[in-house]
């Protein structure tokens, strides 16, 4: 159900940011200049694995890193136009004080934790929590209005009033997740930032869950980061797709483009890493190696030891986020990879047309097909 | 299919079928959890009446949601846990239940677990690790103990041995871990390994690579493979066949390829549309919302009838008996049944659903 | 080692060292024995000279050298009241949290069972009636102060047990056939090793804490000729320095005992540390100059611009 393909303003502009953990000597860099736009009623997909600093990018954003975090670097500017108003404010988060914060958060700007069963307050009812957090922003409302906003919140997410006197730990998973996109909703935010809050969920639950999210961002008008490690999920759901790796952002652009025609070898690498669900049984790779520690990144591409195409200048020099050789001007696309530079020949499985809408067979798009060994039954 | 017995109704056995004796099979296998509660004695029916034969050679998956006694069945078929009834044959005898049948029996049948985090103990090193299993089990002479651990290393693809032997489980990846544990598990050189969410907490682009580690495996050692998990994608990957669990019990089994392409029942329909799939044009449909049932006091007839958008008035009468559904697939489910068939198609309207 | 990397082992484990040098090295190196008396016509205690450092007693008894033989006894005893208390607790707390079943149950009743037991009163009750021979031998008295120290270690140690006996990796033990003696003592034990450190350091205080009242109270006799800090504090006090001002007499022994459970008490708090980094200063800004406050996540801009490689 992703929208199809309108988008609006910028509504979340970050800009070069960059994030340490610890300070002096011993800091480790765990964000290097990320660069992301995020649209007006956009769902925009953070895909990455350990390491990539995708979590780190959606809580530095809102100055919720806890410590050792510090940022070091770049600009988030956030242009708010609350409803119904003509006029837009643009703040960046990182130069704003406390108070500034306070008006942003939550109110324009609000997030969905990964795990709702540590984020809601075990010893509050389920009415309480959202009540006391609409006392604390919507001064104006009367005790009154603030049970009937709770009521309706709930009933939004599919939870029936007669739930409303529950504690969290009589609710299942999934229904404690919607709590948390109630609450996140409450106030109407702008932009909502959600850390895998699928992953601890049954698929069934997971997926009923993002259908009715979706209506409500039709409904609503939100722009979504949605941020996780399951890339076959986000190519369903997002618009756009930025993929991270040991704390850079690899390659950018639309979903269905993303996927039907990556640009970066590890874009390639981690859509071969998803089994079909239909088709011809073939063996596939995945990607060899694991994903580096940040304390021992290596030199250049951090990215190419485990890269079937690596050139000499890719253990050297760290690729820049451009447009890829492969596309026309024009194109939001863009890929950190020295293979997409002008005068190097582009290997065939990363220079697919972007138009193509037919799903290539992935035993092509994988490479060299292993030989079955005989009498395998696959 | 059906193995003709002196039982009143004809047991299903899942599994993929090949000719001669299964290395490992599971009859009638159920268990109950007592659960202490206020008012009298209830029980936690985790694990209904399974028939499982797991032949050498093969990988089979177990497929289903949290709570659907996937994790009860591995862990019975390696006799952590006592079933409640049925009995556990390998190589076509019955397994002992007494001490020194149960110490014998480890070293036929070993389970790999889903947390490389906690599978290795953090204070020892990975020589440590394997050597244990080899003490234990293949009592090696002097000189051999270090050559078998390290090619045991080898055999899961972590090589140069040197490199890892002396190592300790903190410095290794999650992808490591998992191999150690996976040798571990060689060095007794089992029939059957048991993989109970093995790569679930992996990263995404190391998954591939120990799943294709267990297929070698299959094939080079000729192993009964179980394979656990959440994923059907990776579960059509990896096994010949496909067993589906919900609420404790089997609900289709057969080829992978099968039960993905044309699922017969209405809870594979639904885990199959929930799943992700990238190559999907359409918007998915789901048929069937709400959340496994509670196994304490279990829905009459068949557990899935309060979910099912098909169910008819004999689902809840009458829990369905596993009926063919085209070649090796079956599925328990009164839709195949000529008897209760729906005439038309008119008949199978959804009901009405709700939480 | 990792260990001696944080400042405050390294602090607790010299001081630790500098007292047990004394009470091992002490009686050799004293300029006199601990009742040799300068005199015995004055009655009243000197204050410090360059005679006497520390002063003396009303006996005209060297304070130095007392202090300096005094700390051997008391170490010696909470020391084996620290090692025969963690032997109880392990026994006891292990096997209870990993059999569980009715082996829990009979185990927990005892253990509460002693933790309920007020423990000096119970000491005071069995020392009292003892001939001062018997409450010489350090390993009675050891053995007794155990006695009332072991439920606590052993109520932890439980709960530590249950919570590991859970973890994957003794699952994965049993599923290759070790037998529960080798799982609890090769799986499990290594993991409480830090909890078992803490609880050993946390027994030889309260094992100096019960020595040391005891003999100041008196409850404990000793043989004459025989000193340590308590009995120093217990003649001191009854010969009424505090009345009359004689400090030098109860503060040297005081200040030792203190010393001793400082530099163990700063031992303990630098392997919580070690077991749990999230504790030390480093993570928390201290000393670097950044504020970190939750929710106001700081902003340095002091990274190089764009393009540099690493």
């Amino acid at each position: 159900m992703t929208a199809s393909g309108h988008l609006g303003e910028p509504v979340l502009e970050i800009r070069d940011l960059c994030v340490d953990y610890g300070v002096g000597k011993k800091a480790v860099r765990a964000i290097t200049d990320a660069t992301l736009t995020l649209h007006r009623g956009e769902v925009l997909g953070l895909a990455g694995e350990s390491g990539s600093g995708k979590s780190t990018l959606a809580y530095a954003l809102t100055r919720l890193l806890r410590a050792p975090g510090v940022i070091t670097g770049g600009q988030v500017l956030f242009h708010s136009r609350p409803q119904g108003s003509d006029t837009t404010r643009t703040v960046d988060l990182l130069a704003a004080g406390v108070e500034e914060l306070r008006v942003v958060r939550w109110s324009e700007l609000s997030v969905v934790f990964q795990s709702a069963m540590h984020a809601l307050n075990p010893v509050a009812r389920i009415d309480a929590q959202l009540t006391d957090m609409l006392k604390v922003h919507r001064r104006k409302m009367t005790a009154e209005q603030r049970k009937e906003r709770a009521i309706e919140l709930l009933r939004m997410v599919g939870i029936t009033s007669d739930r409303l006197l529950s504690y969290p730990h009589e609710l299942s998973g999934g229904m404690r997740q919607r709590v948390m996109i109630a609450m996140a909703l409450a106030l109407e935010p702008q932009v909502v930032l959600m850390d895998e809050p699928t992953t601890a969920l049954d698929v069934v639950t997971q997926r009923e869950i993002l259908e009715e999210l979706m209506q409500l961002r039709q409904r609503l008008g939100f722009a979504v980061i949605f941020i996780t490690h399951d890339l076959s999920l986000l190519i369903e759901l997002a618009d756009s797709i930025a993929i991270m790796y040991a704390g850079r952002i690899v390659e950018r652009g639309g979903a269905q483009e993303l996927f039907h025609s990556p640009r970066h070898p590890y874009t390639l690498g981690l859509i071969n890493s998803f089994p079909a669900l239909h088709g011809e049984k073939v063996r596939m790779e995945g990607i060899p190696g694991s994903p580096p520690a940040l304390t021992s990144l290596p030199g250049g591409c951090a990215f190419h030891p485990r890269c079937t195409f690596a050139l000499d200048r890719c253990s050297e020099e760290i690729p820049v986020l451009q447009r890829p050789v492969a596309d026309s001007d024009g194109t939001e696309r863009t890929a950190a990879c020295w293979l997409q530079t002008d005068g190097q020949t582009v290997p065939q499985q990363l220079a697919l047309p972007a138009s193509a809408k037919l799903p290539a067979p992935r035993g092509e798009a994988a490479g060299a097909e292993l030989p079955e060994p005989d009498g395998s039954i696959k | 299919m059906t193995t003709p017995t002196t039982e009143t109704t004809p047991r299903v056995v899942h599994g993929p079928k090949r000719p001669g004796t299964p290395a490992l099979e599971a009859r009638n296998l159920t268990k109950h959890f007592p659960v202490h509660q206020f008012r009298g004695r209830q029980v936690v029916h985790a694990v209904e009446d399974i028939s499982l034969a797991l032949p050498e050679g093969t990988v089979t998956a177990v497929v289903g949601e949290s709570g659907s006694g996937k994790s009860t069945l591995a862990r019975l078929l390696t006799q952590l846990i006592t079933p409640t009834s049925g009995e556990l044959l390998l190589d076509g005898k019955p397994v002992g239940t007494s001490a020194r049948e149960r110490r014998a029996y480890t070293s036929q049948v070993h389970l790999v677990l889903q947390d490389p985090f906690s599978s290795l103990n953090g204070v020892h090193s990975v020589r440590y690790h394997l050597e244990r299993p080899l003490k234990l089990h293949r009592k090696p002479g002097r000189g051999e103990l270090d050559a078998l651990a390290k090619s045991l290393l080898e055999r899961v693809a972590l090589s140069p041995a040197e490199n890892y032997i002396d190592k300790f489980p903190h410095e290794l990846s999650g992808g490591q871990r998992q191999r150690v544990a996976i040798a571990r598990g060689l060095a007794v050189q089992p029939r059957v390994l048991l993989a109970d969410e093995p790569v679930s907490m992996l990263d995404v682009s190391i998954r591939l690579g120990v799943l294709n580690l267990l297929d070698d495996l299959r094939e080079r050692e000729r192993l009964a493979i179980l394979y656990v998990t959440h994923d059907i994608a990776s579960a059509r990957y990896l096994a010949d066949t496909v067993v589906v669990m919900y609420a404790g019990q089997v609900v289709e089994s057969g080829p992978a390829t099968q039960i993905t392409d044309s699922p017969a029942h209405p809870y594979t329909q639904l885990l199959l549309s929930a799943a992700p799939d990238p190559s999907r044009t359409e918007p998915v449909e789901l048929r069937g919302r709400g959340a496994p049932p509670s196994l304490v006091d279990p829905p009459s007839g068949c557990r899935f009838h309060p979910r099912c958008p098909f169910a008819m008035a004999v689902c809840k009468e009458t829990a369905p008996p596993a009926l063919p559904a085209g070649g090796d697939q079956v599925a328990a489910c009164w839709l195949l049944s000529p008897d209760h068939a729906p005439t038309t198609a008119a008949d199978a309207t959804p009901s009405a659903t709700d939480e | 080692m990792r260990i001696l990397r944080s400042t405050k082992v390294v602090v607790g484990l010299s001081l630790l060292a500098f007292f047990v040098l004394l009470a091992v090295v002490g009686p050799f190196v004293a300029p006199h024995a601990p009742d040799w008396q300068a005199n015995t016509t004055s009655g009243v205690p000197q204050p410090p000279s360059s005679h006497f450092w520390f002063g003396t007693t009303q006996k005209q008894e060297d304070v130095f050298s007392q202090v300096l033989a005094g700390g051997r006894d008391t170490l010696l005893i909470s020391l084996l009241a620290g090692l025969i208390a963690s032997a109880l607790s392990i026994l006891i707390g292990v096997s209870a949290g990993y059999f569980g079943g009715v082996v829990d149950e009979v185990l927990s009743v005892l253990s509460n069972i002693f933790l309920a037991l007020p423990g000096l009163l119970i000491l005071m009750v069995v020392m009292k009636p003892l001939p001062p021979q018997d409450t010489s031998n350090p390993f009675l008295i050891g053995g007794v102060i155990a006695l009332t120290a072991w439920a606590w270690g052993a109520r932890v140690l439980r709960a530590q047990t249950l919570s590991l006996r859970n973890q994957d990796y003794v699952e994965s033990a049993r599923v290759i056939g070790e037998r529960s003696p080798r799982v609890i003592v090769f799986e499990i034990l290594p993991n409480l090793l830090p909890i078992l450190a803490s609880s050993f350091i946390f027994t030889v205080i309260y094992g100096i804490g019960a020595y040391v009242s005891l003999t100041w109270l008196g409850v404990i006799g000793v043989p004459s000729g025989v000193v340590t800090w308590g009995t120093m504090l217990n003649v001191s006090q009854a010969s009424g320095s505090l009345i009359s001002g004689w400090w030098w007499w109860y503060v040297p022994p005081a200040l030792c005992v203190a010393g001793v459970g400082i530099a163990l008490a700063l031992l303990n708090f630098g392997i919580d540390e070690i077991v749990n980094p999230r504790l030390t200063s480093a993570r928390t800004g201290r000393g670097s100059g950044v504020k970190f406050r939750l929710g106001l996540t700081p902003v340095l801009q002091s990274a190089p611009t764009k393009g540099d490689a690493k």
